[in-house]
């Protein structure tokens, strides 16, 4: 049996087409996937992520904690509300997951992937023993993610004044909401982690003020036109992030910080691959797993899709070094040309991505 | 209520045709297949003067999220096909019956269209599908 979030009702009398993700029953799309994607371009539109995992810790040892565990540094989160993008990775170097991790009044919160999450607390149950801190999973949290050019303006006077006095990547409180100006679509906007009981009449004012609600597909391709990975397809256990264009957000400053994995990614530093963007020149759809062929070897594309913004097929590829301007992609057997680009297609709306 | 018009046949895997009087047919997608796919953005036709066997695999529609093969339901040789999809791959959400057929084949033996389904039957498998 999949999990329902709380706005299970809400979903259906939007008319939600559903799909299985990581356990959890979630939307697809409510009817054109085109228009959800257009509408956070243009407008505004809400994605419940209540199925992702929040979990707060707290106490002596937190900090020192998270800076062992993640491979980015919690030290740089100076202020109450400021946000860090990290790997977790394991001991071989390898993601175990992607997260954005918040400093809060007394401690910490995390929010990680739906489809990891038993990976994960089971990581976390095994990495904090005997530690002098305490944490937990917050189940009884939804999540509702707002975004798009008008995403703020939309928001209900009670914290719309809040959300617009946010830097990008730092959160505030507003009584039991946090609110936190990140986003996983390249628009500006807001994700919202709130009380279960209180997200059915947030998303009834946001449908009332004409936020469209939008699926989970159009959350893929809105990410993947950002140029932002995606647990299990730029990453997983066995990769180093150095080849997920993750390097930046690896903290090797102080270089006494000991972190899991940091040896093993320390000795794999030489990168072989590096992960690209690509533009299909002609028709057709680029998809994950296509073998991509270069005048300097091998590789694979790990996301593809159709851009809604572009009109065309764009991907995110992981290709031998070094890089060269075209390369050529199998789709169904035949080999069709590629640009590579920079990873990045469309940021606030623009196209914003380069040939490499 | 997805369109099942009473007057084609259907094969299983969501295919419908058109056999006109002079023996040749019109073939596309159903409307509960388009439906579900999604957005059409992408369509790769097979290609003028080929020869398919029933079921064979005839061309390839994309939407957004994913692919899907379409195949012949009968025997024959592809006479023409829907260039306006290359452009348009839309006319197969907005109109599967009509705009946006795909290819028209020649029937090499009208005996395979005993084989399909009618609008009853493919209305019976939908209902089974649901469930």
């Amino acid at each position: 049996m999949s999990q329902k979030t709380q706005l299970y009702n809400k979903h259906c009398e939007a008319g939600a087409k559903w799909v299985d993700f990581g356990g959890w029953q979630m939307p697809i799309h409510y009817g054109s996937l085109m228009e959800e994607h257009h509408a956070v371009r243009t407008v505004a539109g809400m994605f419940d992520v209540s199925h992702m995992t929040v979990i707060d810790f707290n106490g002596a040892e937190a900090e020192s904690f998270l800076r062992f565990l993640l491979a980015n540094d919690v030290v740089k989160l100076k202020n109450i509300g400021d946000a860090l993008y990290s790997a977790m990775l394991n001991e071989a170097g390898g993601v175990i997951d992607d997260l954005i991790v918040y400093r809060v009044a007394n401690g910490f919160r995390m929010v990680v992937n739906a489809g990891t999450r038993a990976k994960v607390l089971a990581w976390l149950t095994q990495q904090t023993q005997g530690k002098n801190l305490q944490w937990r999973h917050r189940d009884d949290l939804a999540i509702l993610a707002v975004q798009g050019p008008e995403a703020i303006a939309r928001l209900p006077d009670s914290i719309k004044a809040v959300a617009q006095g946010l830097k990008y990547f730092s959160a505030a409180w507003v009584d039991h909401w946090f609110v936190a100006r990140t986003g996983y679509t390249g628009e500006q906007g807001v994700e919202i982690i709130l009380p279960h009981t209180d997200i059915e009449v947030l998303w009834q004012d946001l449908l009332v003020a004409g936020v469209k609600p939008c699926g989970l597909g159009a959350r893929d391709t809105l990410r993947l036109e950002a140029g932002m990975n995606l647990y299990g397809h730029e990453m997983d256990d066995t990769l180093s992030p150095l080849k997920a264009n993750m390097g930046w957000t690896i903290a090797w400053q102080p270089e006494d910080r000991l972190f899991i994995g940091r040896s093993a990614i320390a000795e794999r530093a030489q990168p072989t691959h590096q992960l690209v963007g690509l533009i299909l020149q002609g028709r057709g759809v680029l998809r994950a797993e296509q073998v991509v062929k270069s005048a300097t070897g091998q590789g694979v594309i790990t996301s593809g899709t159709f851009s809604p913004t572009l009109e065309q097929s764009i991907a995110l590829a992981r290709l031998p070094l070094p890089l060269t301007h075209e390369v050529e992609v199998d789709i169904r057997g035949r080999w069709q040309s590629a640009q590579v680009v920079t990873p990045c297609f469309v940021r606030d709306g623009k196209q914003v991505h380069q040939p490499l | 209520m997805t369109a099942i018009p009473r007057e084609l046949k259907y094969a299983a895997s969501h295919e419908w045709i058109r056999v006109e009087e002079d023996g040749t047919a019109y073939i596309g997608i159903t409307e509960h297949a388009q439906a579900a796919m999604g957005d059409l953005v992408y369509v790769e036709l097979p290609d003028v003067e080929h020869e398919f066997a029933a079921g064979e695999e005839a061309g390839v529609v994309e939407s957004v999220k994913a692919a899907s093969d379409i195949y012949s339901p009968v025997s024959g040789e592809v006479l023409a096909v829907n260039e306006a999809l290359e452009d348009a791959p839309e006319l197969i959400n907005s109109d599967p019956y009509g705009d946006g057929w795909i290819f028209r084949i020649r029937l090499s033996d009208t005996e395979e269209l005993n084989d399909l389904l009618t609008a009853d039957e493919y209305e019976e498998q939908l209902a089974e599908e649901d469930h």
